[in-house]
C-alpha cells in the first residue's frame, strides 16, 4: 500500500502501431513522479488509460491497490497536454461546470473556487469570458481546475509548455505545496531538464517500452563516473597540471592566466586524495562531481540496449 | 446521470445564450411573417392593375359583350377608321386595340377580328378576349339549335364517379393526397430539424475539438456521455427554438393579417392561373357536403395516434442521424473538412422527402411507399407519410409498422454505438482528416 498507482504489463496497439508494450511502473505515494521520454514515446497513451480515457488491450492498473474503476475518476486530477477551455463560456461559470464533472457539488465548488481564485489573485475574472483572458491566464485557470477537487494523484502532461516563467514558477510552487500536502504527482513531459530538479522518482519511455525506472537519486548514482570538474587559484598551472597527469585520468583543461580549470576521472569515488593534493598547491575555486543529466542518462540507456535513436 | 444532466444543462444554455441563436429565434419569425405579407401584398398589387382596352365594332353584332370588369375596362370607338382607332388607341396609352369589321354573320366577323397591341398581349388579356368571342358564338349555335340558355344550364354538369371502400365507408378523391401533405408536414418538420441541429450538435463537437477542452472533460465523463448529453441538450434548445417559433410565427401572422387586412385564401388562390372553366360552376348542395365529408376525414385522421408516432420517430431519427453528426464532428478539425461526409448523410434525407412526395402521394400503400417506409434511414419521414391513413385495414398494416420501428430500433443502437467508437476515437486525434478508410480503422481501436 505504499503505492498509489501501480501499472503492471500494460500494452495498448492502435491498429497495426503499438503504442505501450509490458510497461509495469509504480508511483509512490506522496511523491514526485517523472515519466520521461521522447514525443510519440507513449507517455500520453499511458496517461490516458490511468485516466480511463483508453483501456489497455492487456496488462492491470492499481489504484492504491484496488484495481482501477470508474470511481477512482475523481481522486484523479489531471492536465492534458492539450489543454482548453470553452471560449464563449464565463470563467466562474466554466470553472463550476468542470468541477461538478469531477464530482463537487455546486456549493463545495463554489467555496474551493473562491479559495483558490484568491489564493492566485484572480478573483476579478469570475465574469470574463476565456476568450477575453491571455494564454497565460487561461492556463492558471486550467491548473486550479485540475486541482480542485482534491485529487489524490495529480497527473500534468507537459505542464510548463506555454508557460511565461513568472507563470511556471507560481505553479511550480503550488505544485510542491500540494506534494507537501499529501498529493501525489505524475509529471509527463519530453523536456527532462524541465522536471528534473522536481522529481523524485521517473521512468524513461522510449518506443512503447520502459527502458529505465526507479529513484532519480539512485539512477543517477548508477550513472555517474566519478567524473569531478575543478578549477583552482595556483602560480605555476602548466606544471601541476603536468603533475595530475601522471597519477590522475585528465579529461580536459584549459587555463586563464593563472587559474587552472580541467576535469578529471577518478577510478572511484573517493575523491580525498586528489583533494588534498589539490589544496597543497592553490587555491580551490571549484570541485564538484559531475552528474550526469538525466537526458545523458536517456541518450545512454538507448545507446546501451542497442536502439537506435532518432 | 447526474454528470449527464450537467452536459445537458451546460449544451442548453450554451447554445441558448448564444448569440446568434438568440437572432434567429426571434429575427425568423419576422422575416417569415414578412415574406408571406410581402407576398399577399404583391398579389394584390398585381390583381389590381387595370388593363383598358380600347373596342372599334364595325359589326352588328357584340353590341354588349364588351363588359367592364375588374381587371379590365372597355372604351368603346365610334364611326372612325382603323387606323384612327389605332392612332388614338397609342396616344392614350391603352393595352390594344379590337378591331370587329363589318361582316354578314357573326362567324364571319369573329374569324376577322383583330387585336391590335403595341406588344404581343399577355396570355390573360387574350384568353379574356378569346372567352367573349367563344360564348357568344356558343350562344349562337345553340340559339340555331334551338336550345335556350336555361336548358344548356342544365344540361352541363359536373360528373364523378362515387368511390367506396368495400365495407361501405365513403371515399373521397384526393383525401389521400391531403392525408400525405398532413404526414408529408411531420416528415419534413423531422429533416428540417435533423439538418439544422444535427449541424449543431457537429459545430459543437468541432468547437470542443478546437478549443482543446475535450481531454479535460473525458478525463471526468465517459465520451459517449459527453455524446448523448450534447445531442440531448442541443435538441431541448432546438425544441425550445421551434417552438418559439411556432408561437411568435403564428401570433405575428394573425396579427399582420389583421393589420394589413389580407385574406388568407387570396394568397394560395393568388398563385393559380384565373378563370380556366369556361362555364359557370353552380355550387350545389352537394359541394357543401362533399366539404364537410372532407373536414370529417380530416377529423378522424388518428391524430393521437399520429403524434405518438411521430414523436417515436422523431426521437429516434433524430438521434440516429445526430449521432453520426457527432461522429462527423469528432472525426475532422475544422468545419471545412465536413462536406464529404455530409452529403451522404443528406441524400436520404431528401431522397426520403422527394419519393415521399412523388411516390407516397399517389399510392401510399404501394411497394416503393412500404420500401422506403420500412428502410431505417428514411422510414421516419416516409412512414409519417403514410400514417394519416390510419393504422390496420385500409392503412399501414401493423407489421410494417412495428417492423419499421424496431429495424429503426436496431438502427439506431448499431449506428449510436460506431458513431460512439468513431466519437471516442475521432476527439483525440488532432491535425488529421481523416478518409473512410481511416474512420473504419479507428472502429477497430
Amino acid at each position: 500500500m505504499n503505492h498509489i498507482l501501480v501499472a503492471n504489463k500494460v500494452s495498448k496497439s492502435y491498429g497495426g502501431h503499438t503504442a505501450l508494450q509490458n510497461v509495469s511502473i509504480e508511483i509512490p505515494k506522496n511523491s514526485i513522479y517523472g515519466l520521461l521520454g521522447p514525443n510519440g514515446a507513449g507517455k500520453t497513451t499511458l496517461i490516458r488509460i490511468i485516466n480511463q480515457i483508453t483501456y489497455p488491450d492487456q496488462g492491470e492498473l492499481l489504484f492504491e491497490g484496488q484495481p482501477l474503476k470508474a470511481e477512482h475518476i475523481s481522486q484523479i486530477g489531471y492536465l492534458p497536454e492539450e489543454r482548453g477551455l470553452y471560449k464563449s463560456m464565463k470563467v466562474g461559470e466554466q470553472a463550476l461546470y468542470l468541477a461538478q464533472l469531477k464530482g463537487l457539488s455546486k456549493t463545495d465548488a463554489k467555496q474551493k473556487l473562491k479559495y483558490w481564485f484568491d489564493r492566485l489573485e484572480i478573483g476579478d475574472w469570475w465574469n470574463k469570458k476565456i476568450q477575453e483572458l491571455s494564454k497565460g491566464m487561461a492556463q492558471k485557470i486550467q491548473f486550479i481546475v485540475t486541482v480542485l477537487h482534491e485529487p489524490k494523484l495529480l497527473i500534468f502532461d507537459e505542464p510548463f509548455s506555454g508557460f511565461d516563467p513568472i507563470n511556471a514558477n507560481t505553479i511550480k510552487d503550488e505544485i510542491l505545496k500540494l506534494k507537501e500536502n499529501g498529493t501525489s504527482i505524475i509529471f509527463s513531459t519530453h523536456r527532462m531538464e524541465s522536471v528534473e530538479e522536481l522529481c523524485e522518482y521517473i521512468a524513461l519511455i522510449h518506443r512503447s517500452e520502459k527502458i529505465l525506472d526507479g529513484k532519480l537519486s539512485d539512477i543517477k548514482e548508477a550513472y555517474k563516473k566519478n567524473i569531478f570538474k575543478v578549477a583552482l587559484e595556483t602560480q605555476y598551472p602548466m606544471e601541476l597540471l603536468g603533475q595530475l597527469k601522471k597519477g590522475f585520468q585528465v579529461l580536459n583543461s584549459e587555463f586563464e592566466a593563472n587559474q587552472l580549470s580541467f576535469s578529471v576521472q577518478l577510478p572511484s569515488s573517493n575523491s580525498g586524495e586528489l583533494l588534498s593534493l589539490l589544496g597543497s598547491k592553490g587555491n580551490i575555486k571549484n570541485f564538484t562531481e559531475t552528474i550526469p543529466s538525466t537526458n545523458e542518462i536517456f541518450i545512454r540507456t538507448v545507446e546501451s540496449k542497442g536502439i537506435a535513436h532518432e | 446521470m447526474s454528470k449527464l444532466l450537467l452536459i445537458i444543462k451546460r449544451e442548453y444554455l450554451a447554445k441558448v445564450r448564444n448569440k446568434s441563436f438568440v437572432i434567429m429565434t426571434f429575427l425568423s419569425p419576422f422575416l417569415m411573417v414578412g415574406m408571406i405579407v410581402l407576398i399577399a401584398y404583391l398579389t394584390k398589387l398585381n390583381d389590381n392593375e387595370k388593363r383598358v382596352i380600347a373596342v372599334l365594332n364595325e359589326s352588328d353584332f357584340f353590341s354588349n359583350e364588351f363588359i367592364t370588369s375588374e381587371s379590365t375596362s372597355f372604351v368603346k370607338f365610334r364611326d372612325i377608321s382603323l387606323e384612327q382607332a389605332k392612332d388614338s388607341t397609342m396616344n392614350m396609352g391603352y393595352y390594344g386595340l379590337v378591331y370587329l369589321p363589318n361582316e354578314n354573320n357573326l362567324e364571319q366577323v369573329s374569324q376577322r377580328s383583330f387585336f391590335y397591341s403595341k406588344e404581343a398581349p399577355s396570355t390573360n388579356a387574350l384568353e379574356r378576349l378569346e372567352r367573349i368571342f367563344k360564348e357568344r358564338l356558343k350562344q349562337e349555335r345553340l340559339r340555331e339549335f334551338g336550345i335556350s340558355a336555361s336548358e344548356y344550364a342544365e344540361m352541363d354538369n359536373e360528373y364523378e364517379l362515387n368511390i367506396s371502400t368495400y365495407d361501405g365507408e365513403h371515399n373521397l378523391k384526393g383525401i389521400n393526397e391531403i392525408k400525405a401533405i398532413i404526414g408529408g408536414g411531420f416528415g419534413y418538420l423531422i429533416m428540417m430539424f435533423i439538418i439544422i441541429y444535427g449541424g449543431f450538435v457537429m459545430r459543437s463537437v468541432i468547437e470542443e475539438k478546437t478549443s482543446r477542452i475535450i481531454e479535460v472533460i473525458i478525463s471526468s465523463v465517459k465520451p459517449f456521455q459527453l455524446m448523448l448529453g450534447k445531442i440531448i441538450g442541443t435538441s431541448l434548445a432546438g425544441i425550445t427554438q421551434f417552438g418559439i417559433w411556432i408561437i411568435s410565427g403564428g401570433v405575428l401572422l394573425f396579427v399582420a393579417m389583421a393589420l394589413f387586412d389580407i385574406d388568407p385564401t387570396s394568397i394560395s388562390e393568388g398563385g393559380m392561373s384565373p378563370g380556366i372553366g369556361n362555364t359557370p360552376n353552380p355550387i350545389t348542395s352537394s359541394a357543401d357536403t362533399t366539404m364537410l365529408l372532407y373536414a370529417q376525414e380530416i377529423l378522424d385522421i388518428p391524430w393521437v395516434l399520429l403524434i405518438f408516432f411521430f414523436i417515436i420517430y422523431f426521437i429516434l431519427g433524430y438521434l440516429i442521424y445526430s449521432s453520426i453528426y457527432a461522429a462527423i464532428g469528432a472525426a475532422v478539425d475544422n468545419e471545412t473538412d465536413t462536406q464529404q461526409f455530409i452529403f451522404p448523410i443528406i441524400l436520404p434525407l431528401m431522397l426520403a422527402i422527394y419519393v415521399g412526395f412523388f411516390s407516397v402521394f399517389s399510392n401510399p400503400h404501394g411497394p416503393i411507399a412500404v420500401g422506403f417506409s420500412l428502410f431505417p434511414l428514411t422510414s421516419p419521414i416516409v412512414m409519417l407519410m403514410r400514417l394519416p391513413g390510419g393504422i390496420g385495414e385500409g392503412g399501414v398494416p401493423i407489421w410494417q409498422l412495428i417492423s419499421s420501428i424496431l429495424i429503426l430500433i436496431a438502427t439506431f443502437i448499431g449506428i449510436v454505438w460506431l458513431a460512439a467508437k468513431i466519437y471516442r476515437v475521432g476527439i483525440l486525434m488532432y491535425g488529421k482528416k481523416p478518409s473512410y478508410k481511416e474512420l473504419i480503422k479507428w472502429l477497430k481501436y
